[in-house]
């Protein structure tokens, strides 16, 4: 076999695995965290330091029986956590994660630490975020439950008010950087002004990385925005119904779009993998570092702020991030026409 | 064959048995999910024809957003299973003449007017795309072959900006007044008192 294919092959395995992991990890380290955040000692029992708790947590939802509620929709029931979950790793598969490296010399020619290099990435993450609410849908639907439905229908009309403001933030970049393409708004980020600065986005860009955080946080449903499971109201949103794998689906598709919209935050604002001090086929530390810091803060938020009213979050995704979205945009468009870039 | 021919007639088969599956099934829900995998592999051919912007605005716009609308309102109407077997089976008409039974002709008659109508419609669109098909077939001029040359430019985006705001301006315009008028028609007729 061509070793470029065989290569490919084993760097989608690697992604996906590393996916896997990365949510085993959130798990815990969302809830190390958590406990951080309210005084408790958190998980500490399985494994040192409480380490193997997300394997156990796993081991637990496998042994779980599998539930269907009377009435449900069996085909629409079945599938939708796997649209959640494809949709949550189908979106990764664009988004660079490191430079070209030849792995230490290991291969003849260097690889791109990407599944694949497609030209219009952005729009991509974008399209496949936007296909993700069906599984939030379907789900709630298809389980004819009352808290369900309310929780899907809930979940779907946040997702498409804020994915408005979402796509206005990444137009933006896209008007700065001038490309669709991932790797090189990485590229254009190279750099430092006057020495001390990076050349990131998030400094030309400061109204658009806010909003797109704030949007990608009412994207991934998590608090303060996470009404579709708000469990004063609908004791566990549009997932109510479900239990063991399936439930566990929608699980890593939270984790796993959290960790999406991170990374893409990182390549787009954060300059990706440049970074001082690393030789650049060791960019991918500096990528992780990054992100981890972004992942960070979702788990922050979450443990800081208490959730919004349900017309509230509304209000400010209608009568606030979208008109300041909307103004960002048109500024930094004239100032890209005036001002060059 | 070649993979690009394999993958043609993969999603040429997918959209073509989706979209009839679409209009055969009796479950709404089925029905617009449906619709969703057909813009998909639509989506695909697009990606064929190396127009991959043309894609993704198409998995977007199409499958993204609009169709979630579509689902909304059929959820929030939790439509019920058609029953309609053929033309004009009075429980069909029952259903579908519901609203207009007060007065009027029968129910049956009520509903079996716009089958009639539908099927006779489905006719002339059958008959148009068949001549147009055959027209496409007749006319393999170089002028079709020459735009699909040129087509490949279409991959670049600042290529498809500059045609829709300079060789169709007058017609993107009068589409996004279009889209105001119905937005604004959508909002009076949900507030009409505020």
């Amino acid at each position: 076999m061509n070793p470029v294919v065989l290569v490919q092959l084993v760097l989608i395995l690697v992604v996906f695995t590393a996916l896997l992991m990365s949510a085993a990890v959130m798990v815990y380290a969302e809830r190390k965290l958590a406990a951080a955040f309210q005084q408790r000692y958190g998980p500490y029992l399985v494994g040192p330091k409480g380490l193997m708790q997300p394997f156990a947590d796993v081991l637990k939802l496998l042994f779980k029986e599998e539930l269907r509620p009377k009435g449900a929709d069996a085909l629409l029931f079945a599938i939708a956590p796997m649209i959640a979950a494809t949709a949550a790793f189908a979106a990764f598969a664009v988004v660079p994660f490191g430079g070209d490296t030849t792995l230490f010399g290991l291969l003849p020619e260097p690889i791109k630490l990407q599944v694949a290099d497609v030209n219009v990435a952005i729009l991509v993450v974008f399209a496949i975020a936007s296909m993700s609410v069906y599984g939030i849908v379907l789900a709630g639907w298809s389980s004819n439950s009352k808290y369900s439905l309310l929780g899907a229908l809930r979940s779907a009309s946040q997702m498409i008010s804020y994915e408005l403001s979402y796509g206005l933030a990444l137009a933006s970049v896209l008007v700065v950087a001038g490309d669709l393409s991932i790797t090189r708004i990485v590229d254009g980020q190279a750099g430092t002004w006057l020495g001390v600065l990076p050349r990131w986005f998030i400094f030309v860009q400061p109204v658009g990385f806010l909003v797109y955080m704030i949007a990608g946080i009412a994207e991934t449903n998590r608090a303060p925005f996470d009404f579709p499971e708000a469990e004063q109201e609908l004791v566990a949103g549009y997932h109510t119904e479900y239990s063991s794998m399936s439930f566990a689906m929608f699980f890593l598709a939270e984790y796993i779009n959290m960790v999406t919209v991170s990374a893409v935050a990182t390549d787009l604002f954060l300059g990706g993998w440049q970074g001082p001090w690393l030789p650049a086929s060791l960019g991918w530390i500096w990528f992780l570092a990054k992100m981890s810091a972004l992942l960070f803060f979702y788990i922050w938020a979450r443990w800081t702020l208490p959730r919004y009213r349900y017309d509230q979050l509304m209000q400010f995704g209608w009568k606030i991030l979208l008109p300041i979205a909307v103004l960002n945009l048109i500024a930094t468009a004239a100032g890209v026409i005036y001002l060059g870039r | 064959m070649a993979g690009d021919t394999v993958l043609f007639y993969a999603f040429a088969a997918i959209m073509v048995l989706a979209s009839l599956l679409v209009v055969g099934q009796r479950s709404p829900i089925y029905s617009v999910l449906l619709l969703i995998v057909s813009f998909a592999a639509l989506a695909g051919l697009y990606v064929l024809l190396d127009a991959p912007f043309l894609a993704v605005v198409q998995i977007i716009i199409y499958a993204g957003a609009i169709m979630v609308l579509f689902l909304f309102v059929v959820m929030l109407l939790n439509a019920p299973y058609e029953t309609a077997t053929g033309l004009g089976v009075p429980s069909a008409a029952a259903a579908l003449g519901a609203p207009l039974k007060t007065g009027g002709p029968t129910a049956a008659g009520v509903a079996r007017g716009p089958r009639w109508a539908g099927a006779a419609l489905a006719l002339v669109l059958l008959v148009e795309l068949a001549w147009s098909l055959w027209r496409a077939g007749a006319q393999e001029t170089e002028a079709v072959t020459g735009q699909l040359v040129s087509g490949t430019d279409l991959t670049s985006v600042r290529q498809i900006g500059y045609v829709l705001f300079a060789d169709y301006g007058f017609a993107f315009e009068v589409t996004s007044v279009l889209i105001l008028v119905a937005m604004v028609g959508a909002v009076v007729l949900a507030k009409r008192e505020i």
